[in-house]
C-alpha cells in the first residue's frame, strides 16, 4: 500500500500522520485544477503542508490540464515529482504519459469513459471509478470531480469528509456555498462505486 | 497566529505588496506571472490602502512610471517575466544611476528570446551582473516557496529603502504559478507624506524654504562627479556585501558534497538531498537567499569539509560562476542544469551527483 497510517491524536483530534503525492491528470474543463485545490484546503484545514503545482504550459493549451499535489505532515521539498504515490488519470493523453509515474505498490485511479488503453502495469493498484456516468445519473455533470475526489478518498482516506467540506467552506466563494451539499453527496457517491481493477 | 490562506506565489507578491503599505504597482501582464496584477486588480486596493495599480502600456512604460514614482520616495513596484525585464533593462540601468529604491519582480520563463513560457533560471547573468548599462548592482532576492513571494516584497522595500537601490525579486515559473499555504502578516499603513518627507530627505515632495531643491537624475556630463557618483555606489555595494547576505543551509553539518542552489531548484536539490543521505551519501545543500550580495564567504567556508559540489540551475550554467570564485579552485565544483522550461526532477539531479563524482 501507499502509505502506512499512523494514528495520533493532537488536543481532542485524531489525525492521520502521513505523506501523499499525487498528480491528478485530464481535460481542461474536468475540474482537475480545483479538484487538487480542494484537496490541497483539505490538508490545510487538517494542519498538513500543501503544495500545488499546476501544468501552465502548452499542454494546457492544447485542451489537457494537470497538477500535482502534496499533503505531508512535514515541510514538502520538492512541488515537483518524478514519480508519485497516486495518479488520477481522467483521459487517455494523461494515461499514456503518467501510467509510468506511479510508484511500484502505489495507486492508479482513472475513470475508464473514453479510454481505450487501459493500465498494463502490474505492480501497481489499478482502481477505477465511472465518475461520467454517476455524475450524469446525479443529473450533474460538475460533480463529475467530486466523484472522482470521494474515490480517491475511499481508497486513501489522506483527507476526512470533515475536512474535505471545510476545505470547500474555505475555498468556495460564499456565493456558491449552497451547493456544498452536493458536493458531498458527490464525494459520498465517487466512495461508493470506485472498484479495484485486476490488470490481467 | 495568523490564518494560512492558500495561494499561488504570484498572488502572494500582490498581498505581500498591499500589506507593506506599497504605495503603487505599474505592470503589463506576461505568462508566468500575470496573476500577480491580477490579484490587484481584484483586491482593489486603491479603495482601502490608497495604492494605485495601473496596467502600463509595455513593459518599458511600466518601469519609467516606477522611475517616477521612485523619485518622490514612495514605494513602487512592478513585475513581469524574462523578456519583459529586457525592455526594463534601460530604466532599471537609470533607477540604479539615480539612486532610486523600488521593487521589480522578475518571474522567470526559459529564453532566450521569446523563448517559452516554462520555468527557467537563465536571468541570473542579468539580474546580478547589470542587465542595463554601467556599473551598477540590484539587491537581488530569490524566493523559494509561496511564502517568500509575500515576504520578499516587504523585505525588498526595507532594503532598496534603506541602501537607495533596486531591489529585485528574482523568482520562477514554478514558485510564481505553485500554490502553498501563506501566512499574511499585519497590514502596515502606506506611509504619510510627512513620515516620506522625514525619512527620505532626498525625494522630490515639493521644495520648501527651509531646504535647498532635490535633484534626482542619473546624468553627470562632467566626469568627476560621474566617477564620484560611481565610487558612492561601489561603496555602498560593498556595505550591502558585508551586511546583507541571507542564505539557509540544509543538512551542511557533516556534509563532504554540497548542492548549492537557489529559488525552485533548491526545494528540488532537497528532496535530491534526501535521496542521497537515503543512499549513504553525505550530501547538503546551501541555497543563497540573496543572489546579491552572494553568500560566497558562507560557500568558502564549507569548504574544507567538502569533495565536491554541483551547482544544480534551470539555465546552462551561470551562478555556478560565482561558485566557482567563492571557492576559487580550492573543491572540483560540477554543475547540472536543464533549461528551455524544462525542470529537472529531483531524481534527475540525484542521478547527475552520482555521475559526475563517480558514486
Amino acid at each position: 500500500m501507499l502509505i502506512i497510517p499512523v494514528q495520533f491524536s493532537v488536543g481532542m483530534k485524531k489525525w492521520t500522520k502521513m505523506k501523499v503525492e499525487l498528480i491528478i491528470a485530464g481535460f481542461g474543463g474536468q475540474g482537475v485544477l480545483s479538484m487538487g485545490k480542494i484537496l490541497a484546503y483539505s490538508g490545510i484545514m487538517q494542519d498538513m503542508e500543501v503544495s500545488w503545482m499546476p501544468s501552465y504550459g502548452p499542454e494546457m493549451r492544447g485542451g489537457t490540464a494537470n497538477v500535482t499535489v502534496i499533503l505531508s505532515d512535514k515541510k514538502i521539498g520538492s512541488p515537483i515529482l518524478g514519480k508519485c504515490d497516486t495518479v488520477i488519470v481522467l483521459n487517455q493523453q494523461s494515461m499514456d504519459k503518467f501510467e509510468s509515474y506511479v510508484k511500484p505498490g502505489g495507486l492508479l485511479l482513472y475513470d475508464p469513459n473514453g479510454i481505450t488503453r487501459h493500465p498494463q502495469r502490474k505492480d501497481i493498484n489499478v482502481c477505477s471509478i465511472d465518475a461520467a456516468e454517476e455524475s450524469a445519473r446525479m443529473g450533474n455533470l460538475k460533480a463529475f470531480n467530486m466523484i472522482v475526489l470521494g474515490a480517491f478518498l475511499k481508497k486513501n482516506p489522506v483527507v476526512s469528509l470533515e475536512s474535505v467540506v471545510k476545505g470547500l467552506q474555505k475555498s468556495l466563494p460564499q456565493r456558491h456555498h449552497h451547493l456544498i451539499p452536493m458536493n458531498e453527496e458527490a464525494i459520498k457517491v465517487g466512495m461508493d462505486k470506485v472498484v479495484d481493477v485486476n490488470v490481467l | 497566529m495568523a490564518e494560512k490562506i492558500l495561494m499561488k506565489g504570484n498572488e502572494a507578491i500582490a498581498h505581500g505588496a498591499i500589506r507593506c503599505g506599497a504605495d503603487g504597482y505599474f505592470g503589463y501582464p506576461i505568462t508566468p506571472q500575470s496573476e500577480v496584477m491580477e490579484t490587484l486588480m481584484e483586491e482593489k486596493p486603491w479603495e482601502t490602502t490608497g495604492m494605485v495599480v495601473l496596467q502600463a502600456e509595455s513593459e518599458t512604460s511600466s518601469i519609467n512610471m516606477v522611475y517616477g514614482g521612485a523619485t518622490t520616495g514612495k514605494k513602487v513596484m512592478t513585475s513581469s517575466s524574462s523578456l519583459g525585464i529586457s525592455l526594463m533593462a534601460e530604466g532599471l540601468s537609470y533607477l540604479a544611476g539615480a539612486e532610486l529604491p523600488c521593487v521589480v519582480v522578475n518571474v522567470m520563463r526559459g529564453g532566450p528570446g521569446l523563448g517559452t513560457i516554462q520555468p527557467g533560471q537563465a536571468d541570473y547573468f542579468q539580474a546580478v551582473k547589470g542587465g542595463g548599462h554601467g556599473d551598477y548592482k540590484m539587491i537581488v532576492l530569490a524566493p523559494a516557496s509561496a511564502q517568500d513571494m509575500y515576504d520578499f516584497v516587504g523585505l525588498g522595500f526595507d532594503l532598496a529603502f534603506k541602501y537607495r537601490i533596486p531591489a529585485m525579486i528574482l523568482s520562477d515559473g514554478v514558485i510564481g504559478q505553485m500554490m502553498e499555504k501563506v501566512e499574511l502578516g499585519e497590514m502596515k499603513p502606506r506611509r504619510t507624506a510627512e513620515e516620506i518627507r522625514e525619512q527620505c530627505p532626498w525625494a522630490l515632495t515639493g521644495k520648501t524654504s527651509d531646504r535647498n531643491r532635490n535633484i534626482i537624475t542619473s546624468l553627470a556630463l562632467d566626469p568627476n562627479v560621474q566617477e564620484r557618483t560611481n565610487i558612492r555606489l561601489q561603496e555602498k555595494y560593498k556595505a550591502i556585501q558585508e551586511n546583507e547576505v541571507r542564505y539557509t543551509t540544509y543538512m551542511v553539518e557533516d556534509a563532504e558534497y554540497l548542492f548549492v542552489a537557489y529559488g525552485s531548484m533548491s526545494r528540488i536539490c532537497e528532496a535530491a538531498v534526501d535521496q542521497a543521505r537515503e543512499a549513504g551519501y553525505k550530501v547538503g545543500l546551501l541555497r543563497p537567499v540573496t543572489l546579491f550580495p552572494y553568500p560566497e564567504k558562507q560557500i568558502c567556508d564549507l569548504v574544507p569539509q567538502l569533495k565536491g559540489i554541483l551547482t544544480v540551475e534551470m539555465s546552462a550554467g551561470q551562478m555556478v560562476e560565482d561558485v566557482r570564485l567563492a571557492v576559487n579552485g580550492k573543491v572540483p565544483v560540477e554543475f547540472f542544469g536543464r533549461n528551455g522550461g524544462i525542470v529537472p526532477s529531483p531524481d534527475e539531479v540525484y542521478e547527475a551527483f552520482v555521475k559526475l563524482f563517480n558514486k
